[in-house]
């Protein structure tokens, strides 16, 4: 929906493709569209204007590098920058010499806690420790019921008592040190940062618990309002660490950085979706990235490297630029790709990717019709599919329940596109190795800078 | 990598159906993904956090209200600063910009409200800081006029009327229909609450709370069965029994997930098959929410034909300006205002109220 940070440099920049330096006239240009998409992300106001104050020193007479044009540089000079305000101090979680080590969490309504409490109670079992609920949400209706079902699938035991929250609460803490549990994690109602009364209650329940840390649960999706909430909870209950929940949604995500630079403490872990154990620690690289519209790539590669085995994958990438790429090895690789998840939701991910592209509908019955014309040849037709002559294609056709012309475009395409990896590998080759050949000129701007971001200067 | 470009471009240009080229171009990326992937480094984890020393405020109980115009008074200055300026400057644009970020009405929007004014201010129709801020109230609370705001129920229907209720996790589905049933009912409609969240734990149990309290029947199905069936029972029974309302819960997805989309695409469909009618389907959008709701309201649009927006949590801090951006977009209406946790806290919407809100 947004234009990502590079489009919107494009025509600014235009002008001054081929100068090595920026101008300081120039860079005021460019800050105003780093402006609008930091604040298009949901970054606090005010917070944009101390970013954009530090990209313009930074920016002002930013040497020429050989390996970037202006954009990619700026892009670059802006990545870092969100990264090393995201990042900084990470938390690691010191436990209690007497346990159990308290947690408790805490947030607006709907912002993930009871989800959020669950998953991370996961985390800490994951981490070899005995970790024990307890529900101290005793206003919304069935909450506590919704942590005793999470707790049941995960096998981690549930307190609570009706009545009072911070009674419970403490009720919860005897309960975890007579079952030696060492880790007890606190779950409150969502309430309102302004509400004094629920403020109160939730720093009484605090004072009941002592906490060894304090977690404030955020949604990805939270605008403005995230430094007021942020800070409000903090005056209140002294937050430890910041929690990210539905990350696994499209929003930009600006939220983070704002809390992160008025809270100054670190965002330690993001929900990543429904099921219970997708819950990870914080990257800042993929969040400023993020932030930036640059597409998940990181989180693509990580989701790849998952899936893929790496041999393998090497293996066909070098034939693809040998131009020895078969169907058969289409068939494999998309097989593993289908693992990722909806093609269409990998696409979207992709930066730099022609919009036409990012909008192409990819459905299920699509794939499967490709598929099924694979699987209707035989070995030495995937092997070769220049054998495909009419009768065979009218015994792929027919196998597949496509028509001659569904095989006939397969067919063309697939050699279209291995003249075109044949073309990438010869020069790749003149380049050495093919990712050496990557030159920033020739590759998406986003693409250029998180990669030079991750591989340090040249 | 070039090679990927044009690959790509041709791709795109391509008219004919070309899911192998697109195909073609994910495997080929991901071969070369995979070798970019080996020279990736990790930072190693370190260091724990510093203490802030704490400190609260407290006072006793107030009413829904007055909260509000309590989280409202927290926000004036702003404005209130180019108020006291004599003639419009380039401070007072920048207020008036600000104000409408800080509100989450988002930039595009902001610009498109605030380019009118400009010229009229250019040409000297306006001149005071003051004339210029209640322009812009009214030409927002105007743009915000033209649309129908009471919630659809056909009453010569000889079936059940249908509201179905979607949006993203925690936006407030469930506690809305809860305080819709209670509101019906005290209208003197007979309400069914079918339970079609049935991911989320304990969703069931949630509205089976509500359903005691607003003395509506209510259908369940199995935890993680089909949503589709629940509602097409629920509508069903209610045939069955003459009730007058199906409000129809759904479980919380995020928009970009295609599958839970195409579920509750699916859930529309069955709906609209069932013997009654789907008179009202309300997006419920959570009043601190930045600027993905404008991608909600179209997602969820697509979905299933959003007819109204139910903007929730305005009690707090945030002031839920990206409705603003919806209505006045896509065309999609808010129709109700959730004020806090009690069943009158549902409020109809006031478009005066909102604009005005925005800016205090």
């Amino acid at each position: 929906m947004f234009e990502t940070l590079s489009s919107r440099l494009g025509g600014v920049l235009k002008g001054l493709r081929n100068r090595g330096r920026l101008t300081e006239q120039d860079v005021t240009q460019v800050l105003a569209e780093v402006r609008t998409a930091l604040l298009e992300a949901d970054v606090n106001v005010t917070v944009v204007r101390d970013v954009v104050e530090r990209i313009r020193t930074q920016a002002v007479g930013a040497t020429s590098s050989t390996a970037l044009n202006p954009g990619q540089q700026i892009i670059k000079i802006v990545n870092d920058e969100l990264i090393s305000m995201l990042g900084g101090e990470t938390l690691k979680i010191m436990y209690a010499s007497a346990p159990p080590t308290v947690v408790l969490l805490a947030g607006l309504q709907g912002s993930g806690k009871t989800t959020s409490a669950a998953k991370l109670a996961s985390w800490f079992k994951s981490q070899g420790r005995q970790p024990m609920l307890v529900g101290a949400d005793l206003q919304r209706p069935a909450a506590v019921e919704q942590l005793r079902v999470l707790g049941a699938q995960l096998n981690i035991p549930v307190f609570s008592a009706p009545g009072d929250p911070v009674n419970t609460a403490a009720l919860g803490l005897a309960e975890a040190k007579s079952l030696g549990r060492d880790v007890l994690i606190v779950d409150t109602a969502g309430r309102l940062a302004i509400d004094e009364e629920m403020m109160r209650q939730v720093k009484d329940i605090s004072k009941a618990v002592k906490p060894n840390y304090t977690f404030l649960v955020v949604d990805a999706m939270t605008g403005q309002d995230a430094v007021t909430v942020a800070q409000a909870f903090d005056a209140t209950l002294s937050i430890d660490a910041v929690i990210l929940s539905k990350l696994d949604g499209d929003a930009r995500g600006g939220a983070a950085l704002s809390v992160k630079h008025v809270l100054g403490k670190p965002i330690a872990f993001a929900a990543t979706g429904e099921k219970l154990d997708a819950f990870e620690q914080f990257h800042p690289d993929r969040m400023a990235s993020r932030i930036l519209g640059m597409g998940d790539m990181l989180t693509l590669i990580e989701q790849a490297e998952k899936v893929f085995e790496k041999d393998k994958a090497e293996e066909t990438a070098a034939k693809m630029l040998e131009g020895e790429f078969t169907l058969a090895d289409f068939l494999e690789q998309l097989q593993q790709l289908k693992k990722m998840g909806s093609l269409q939701g990998i696409m979207g991910m992709m930066p730099g990717m022609p919009k036409e592209l990012k909008n192409a509908e990819i459905s299920d019955d699509q794939v499967s019709r490709t598929e099924a014309i694979i699987y209707s040849m035989t070995a030495q037709e995937r092997a070769n599919p220049e054998l495909i002559n009419g009768s065979r294609r009218t015994r792929i056709s027919k196998g597949s329940g496509t028509t001659v012309a569904d095989v006939n475009r397969l067919v063309k395409q697939f050699t279209e596109m291995k003249k075109m990896m044949k073309q990438m590998g010869g020069k790749a080759g003149r380049g050495g190795k093919a990712s050496k050949g990557i030159k920033g000129s020739e590759m998406p701007d986003e693409l250029a800078a998180a990669l030079s971001s991750r591989l340090g200067p040249r | 990598m070039l090679a990927l470009n044009i690959f790509a471009q041709q791709v795109a240009a391509d008219t004919a159906p070309k899911v192998f080229l697109v195909l073609a171009l994910l495997v080929s990326l991901f071969g070369f993904g995979t070798i970019v992937v080996g020279r990736r480094t990790r930072e190693p984890v370190s260091e724990i956090p510093s203490q802030i020393a704490t400190q609260t405020a407290v006072k006793s109980a107030e009413s829904v209200r007055d909260r509000l115009s309590k989280a409202r008074d927290a926000f004036t200055g702003a404005i209130s600063i180019a108020l006291t300026h004599s003639s419009i400057t380039q401070q007072t644009w920048d207020e008036l910009e600000e104000a409408l970020l800080r509100a989450d009405v988002g930039v595009a929007t902001t610009a498109r409200v605030l380019g009118p004014l400009r010229e009229l201010v250019k040409i000297k129709q306006i001149t005071e800081p003051r004339d210029l801020i209640s322009a812009l109230r009214k030409e927002m609370t105007a743009q915000l006029s033209q649309n129908i705001r009471e919630l659809n129920f056909d009453a010569s229907l000889k079936a059940p009327n249908i509201w179905l209720v979607v949006g993203v996790n925690g936006a407030g589905k469930t506690t809305t229909i809860g305080k819709l049933s209670a509101q019906q009912r005290a209208l003197g409609r007979s309400v069914l609450l079918a339970a079609g969240d049935t991911f989320r734990a304990a969703a069931g149990e949630q509205l089976e709370t509500w359903a005691t309290r607003s003395g509506a029947e209510i259908v369940r199905g199995a935890e993680g069965g089909d949503p589709s069936s629940v509602i097409f029972d629920g509508i069903a029974r209610a045939t069955s029994r003459n009730i007058d309302l199906v409000l129809a819960d759904t479980a919380g997805r995020l928009q970009n997930n295609t599958n839970l989309m195409e579920e509750l695409a699916k859930v529309r469909r069955v709906a609209d098959k069932g013997s009654g009618k789907v008179t009202e389907v309300l997006l419920v959008i959570d009043a601190t929410t930045g600027q993905n709701g404008l991608t909600q309201a179209k997602q969820f649009s697509l979905a299933t034909q959003v007819t109204g927006v139910v903007l929730t949590k305005l009690d707090g801090s945030a002031k839920g300006g990206i409705v603003f951006a919806i209505e006045t977009e896509l065309g999609i209406p808010i129709k109700l205002v959730g004020l806090g946790e009690t069943i009158d806290d549902l409020v109809a919407f006031d478009a005066a109220e909102f604009v005005s809100a925005l800016f205090n």
